[in-house]
C-alpha cells in the first residue's frame, strides 16, 4: 500500500507545468480567442516534441507507453493553465480508444497511433455521451459512434457546423456524415464496451482538468484579495473572504485523492474504475464550480468582466461541466453501486476489489 | 503508487480480525460518561492492552506494535467493523502519548505511557478556560514556581472525561509578566492531588461527559512540566496538530456510520424517498466517507515515507466534522416522526443510537478548534492570506 507518486512522476510533472506556465499565459489564450481556429499548431508540435501527445502511445508505435496515472498530475496542470489545445482528450480518449481496437486494425492503429505520438496527426472522438464533439475542426481523423458501432471518417467525409460556447477557447461542432462498411472498425457489439470504457477515461479527463481549474481559480482570488483594498486594509483579510476561499480549498483537498484513485483504477483496470471515475468526476467539477462562484463573489464587479482573467478558468469550468456526463449521470452511477443488494461497505472496504 | 495491500498487511489484518472476534464484548458497555460504564471502558483498555492491541503504533518496549501508519489504518478499520468500544483514554493514547514521546524525557516516558496503556491512568485534556475559548493564547491559570513546585491556581473547563480521570494535562501561565503566547507551560497534574475541584457539567444527553476543573494553590512537582518551562505553546500546538491530523478521528468510524447510513436508508426507503433528496444525501455520506479514507491513506503514505503533515491538515477537521454531521442528519430525516425517541421509547422501533450520534455530530464543529478558526488557519497558513 503506497499512495503516492514516484519521483520521475513528479519531476515530469514540474517540468511540464513550467513548460505551460511559461507557454500558455492568459495573454495567449486571448490571442487564441481571435484566431481564426483558436488552436495553434506550433505549441501543439511543442507538446509532441516535450512527448506528451506520445505519452500512451505504446513503444512498438513510436511512444512513451506510459498509462493514466503518470498523466493524471499533468492532466491537471493543462487544466490549471487552461490549455486550449485538446492534449488532455488526446492522451485519455483518443490514443486509448485507438489502441484497444483488435488485430484486424493492425495497419490502421499503427498508422494513426505512430502519428498522434510525433504530433502529425489528432484525432476527435464523438463519444454519444456528448452532445458535439470538440476540437473536429483541427482533426485528421474523427471517430464516430453510430450506435454502438464505432467509425473512423475523414474530415472530407463530414459537414461541421460551429457551435459557440460560454468559452470561448472552446471549439465545438456538431458532424453531418453517413455511416458506411467503409468506415465501420468495430461491430456494436465490440463497440459497446469500448465506448464505455471512452466515457471513464472521458470523464477523468474532465476530473482532472477541473481540478486544476479549481486550484487556479483559489490563486487568483487570493492574490486579487491582496491586493484590492478597501476600509484600508486588503479585503483578503477579512474573514467572510477567507472562509469563502478556504470552503473551496477544503473541496479541492477532499478531490484529489479521489481523482488519483480513478486514475490508478483505470491504469490498472480495476472493477471499481466505474464508480471510481465517477466519484472524481462529481467532486472534482463541484469544486470547480465553487471555486468559479467564491471566486467571482471575491472579485467582486472586476469578476463580472471581460477584462479579469478569472472568467477563462470559469467559463472552462462551467463548459466542461457536464462534459462526458452530467454530475446527475454520475451521481446515478455511484447510486447503483452504492444501494445494490450484496454490496461490501464500510471500514476496510475501500481497496477490495471485487 | 500500489493500492493493494501486502501479504503482511492482510496478515496483520486477520491477526486483529480474529482477536477482536474472540474479544469484543457481547453486550455493549454501558455509555463511558457514566461512573459504571467508566470502569466498564477502563477494563476495556486493559484487556486490550494485555492482547498488546492498545497502541499499535507504539514501541514494543512500551506494550505497542510499532506498527506503521498504514498498520495503523488497519488496525482502525477492523476496530470499528468490529464494534468494539470507544477509547475511554482517547485524550491519553492519541493526543498526549504522541506529545510526551516528542517532547518528554525518559522518566516522563516511562513514568506515565505504561500506565496509560493499560489504562490504570485514564487523562482528561485541560485546554480551555471560561476566558480562553478559541482564543486559547488567552489562558490565565497560573502556575507559580515555588523551589522544586508548582502552585497553580485557576480554572479549566470543558474538560472531556474529567469526571472520572486520573490525570489531566494542560497549558498554565508560569511568568506572571507574560501575555499572549509566551510564558506558558505544558503541565501534567493529577486530579486527585489536594486543591482540585471537578465540577461535572452535563452535555446535551443529560451525562457529565466534561467538567469544570479549580485549581486553589495545587502543589505538582516541576517534573510534571513536559518540555520545558515557557515552551508550552510549542508543546501544545503539536498536540492539537495530532488531534486535528490522524490519530484522532480515523476514517473508519465515519465509514462505518456511513454503511449504517446506507443500511438504514434501505430498510426504510420508501417512506424515505417522499423526500427525493435523501437518497442523494445517502449516496454524498458514502462518497465522502471513501474521499476521507482515500486522503487518510494519501497523507500516511506520505509520512511513512518520512513527509510531514501541514496545513493542509485543518482541511481534515472541517471535513469530517460537516461528514458527521450530514450523516445524522440525513438519518433524522430518514427516521422522520421516530427521530426524536430515546431508543426505549414504546414507539421506537428499531431507531438505535442515531439521536446520540446526532447529538454528539453538533460538538464536532466545536471541539479541537472550531471550524472558523480552522478555515482561518486554513486562509492563512494554507493559502496565505493576509492576517487581520
Amino acid at each position: 500500500m503506497n499512495f503516492t507518486f514516484t519521483e520521475d512522476q513528479l519531476m515530469f510533472h514540474d517540468s511540464v507545468k513550467s513548460f505551460l506556465t511559461n507557454e500558455v499565459t492568459a495573454e495567449t489564450l486571448r490571442e487564441s480567442w481571435e484566431s481564426e481556429s483558436g488552436r495553434s499548431s506550433e505549441l501543439w508540435f511543442q507538446l509532441a516534441e516535450l512527448g506528451l501527445t506520445a505519452m500512451t502511445v505504446p513503444e512498438a508505435y513510436g511512444g512513451l507507453g506510459m498509462n493514466e496515472l503518470d498523466f493524471i498530475l499533468l492532466a491537471e496542470e493543462c487544466g490549471y493553465t487552461a490549455l486550449p489545445e485538446a492534449l488532455v482528450e488526446t492522451v485519455l480518449v483518443s490514443t486509448p480508444l485507438l489502441n484497444s481496437l483488435g488485430d484486424d486494425q493492425a495497419e490502421f492503429k499503427e498508422l494513426w497511433l505512430s502519428r498522434i505520438a510525433t504530433g502529425e496527426v489528432r484525432v476527435a472522438v464523438a463519444h454519444p455521451q456528448n452532445l458535439l464533439v470538440a476540437d473536429a475542426h483541427v482533426a485528421d481523423l474523427l471517430i464516430l459512434a453510430n450506435g454502438d458501432e464505432v467509425h473512423a471518417v475523414k474530415p472530407e467525409q463530414v459537414a461541421l457546423t460551429k457551435n459557440e460556447s460560454v468559452d470561448p477557447s472552446r471549439q465545438l461542432f456538431s458532424v453531418e456524415w453517413t455511416p458506411s462498411s467503409e468506415t465501420l472498425i468495430v461491430n456494436e457489439f465490440v463497440g459497446k464496451a469500448l465506448w464505455q470504457d471512452a466515457l471513464d477515461r472521458g470523464a477523468l479527463a474532465v476530473s482532472a482538468q477541473q481540478l486544476g481549474l479549481a486550484r487556479k481559480m483559489v490563486d487568483l482570488s487570493v492574490e486579487y484579495t491582496a491586493d484590492r483594498k478597501q476600509f484600508g486594509k486588503p479585503i483578503g483579510s477579512f474573514q467572510a473572504v477567507k472562509h469563502l476561499m478556504a470552503n473551496v480549498a477544503v473541496q479541492i483537498e477532499f478531490a484529489k485523492s479521489p481523482l488519483y484513485k480513478a486514475a490508478y483504477s483505470v491504469a490498472n483496470s480495476l472493477s471499481s474504475r466505474t464508480r471510481d471515475v465517477s466519484h472524481a468526476k462529481l467532486v472534482t467539477t463541484d469544486a470547480a464550480l465553487l471555486a468559479a462562484k467564491n471566486g467571482i463573489q471575491a472579485h467582486g464587479a472586476m469578476g463580472y468582466t471581460w477584462e479579469v482573467d478569472l472568467q477563462i478558468f470559469m467559463k472552462s469550468a462551467w463548459a466542461m461541466a457536464s462534459s462526458y456526463g452530467s454530475q446527475g449521470f454520475h451521481k446515478q452511477r455511484i447510486k447503483q453501486f452504492v444501494l445494490a443488494g450484496d454490496v461490501f461497505l464500510g471500514a476496510g472496504s475501500t481497496f477490495v476489489q471485487e | 503508487m500500489d493500492l493493494s495491500y501486502t501479504d503482511g498487511q492482510n496478515a496483520f489484518r486477520e491477526e486483529v480480525r480474529s482477536w477482536l472476534e474472540q474479544n469484543v464484548p457481547e453486550q455493549p458497555l454501558s455509555s463511558f460518561d457514566t461512573e459504571e460504564g467508566f470502569q466498564q471502558h477502563r477494563e476495556w483498555e486493559a484487556k486490550l492492552n494485555d492482547g498488546r492491541w492498545g497502541m499499535v503504533t507504539w514501541p514494543e518496549a512500551l506494550g505497542g506494535r510499532g506498527c506503521d501508519l498504514i498498520e495503523w489504518l488497519i488496525f482502525e478499520e477492523e476496530y470499528y467493523r468490529s464494534g468494539a468500544p470507544a477509547r475511554v483514554n482517547q485524550n491519553g493514547i492519541f493526543l498526549l502519548g504522541p506529545t510526551l514521546m516528542e517532547f518528554g524525557s525518559e522518566e516522563q516516558k516511562a513514568r506515565f505511557l505504561p500506565k496509560m496503556a493499560t489504562g490504570e491512568e485514564v487523562w482528561a485534556q485541560g485546554w480551555s478556560e471560561p476566558g480562553a475559548g478559541s482564543d486559547m493564547a488567552a489562558i490565565r491559570s497560573k502556575a507559580e514556581r515555588v523551589g522544586d513546585h508548582y502552585i497553580i491556581n485557576g480554572q479549566k473547563t470543558w474538560s472531556t472525561r474529567a469526571v472520572w480521570a486520573d490525570w489531566t494535562f494542560g497549558i498554565f501561565r508560569t511568568d506572571p509578566e507574560s501575555s499572549r503566547h509566551k510564558g506558558l507551560t505544558f503541565i501534567l497534574v493529577p486530579l486527585d492531588a489536594e486543591g482540585v475541584t471537578v465540577r461535572p457539567i452535563p452535555q446535551l444527553d443529560g451525562l457529565p461527559g466534561f467538567a469544570e476543573i479549580f485549581f486553589d494553590n495545587v502543589k505538582v512537582p516541576v517534573e510534571n512540566a513536559l518540555g520545558g518551562e515557557g515552551m508550552g505553546w510549542h508543546v501544545a500546538m503539536s498536540t492539537a496538530g495530532f488531534e486535528r491530523g490522524l490519530m484522532l478521528r480515523s476514517p473508519a468510524r465515519f465509514q462505518e456510520t456511513a454503511r449504517r447510513l446506507v443500511e438504514l436508508y434501505k430498510a426504510n426507503k420508501e417512506s424515505a424517498d417522499i423526500d427525493p433528496t435523501i437518497g442523494d444525501a445517502v449516496m454524498k455520506a458514502w462518497m465522502d466517507a471513501e474521499a476521507y479514507t482515500l486522503n487518510t491513506y494519501m497523507t500516511a503514505s506520505r509520512l511513512v515515507q518520512g513527509g510531514k503533515i501541514g496545513a493542509e491538515s485543518s482541511t481534515n477537521k472541517i471535513f469530517w466534522s460537516e461528514l458527521d454531521q450530514n450523516m445524522h442528519e440525513t438519518a433524522m430525516s430518514i427516521l422522520g416522526a421516530r427521530a426524536e425517541l430515546l431508543p426505549h421509547a414504546p414507539a421506537a422501533d428499531d431507531v438505535g443510537k442515531w439521536l446520540d450520534g446526532f447529538m454528539f455530530a453538533q460538538a464536532g464543529p466545536i471541539y479541537a478548534g472550531t471550524n472558523e478558526i480552522q478555515r482561518n488557519i486554513i486562509a492563512e497558513r494554507m493559502l496565505g492570506m493576509p492576517r487581520a
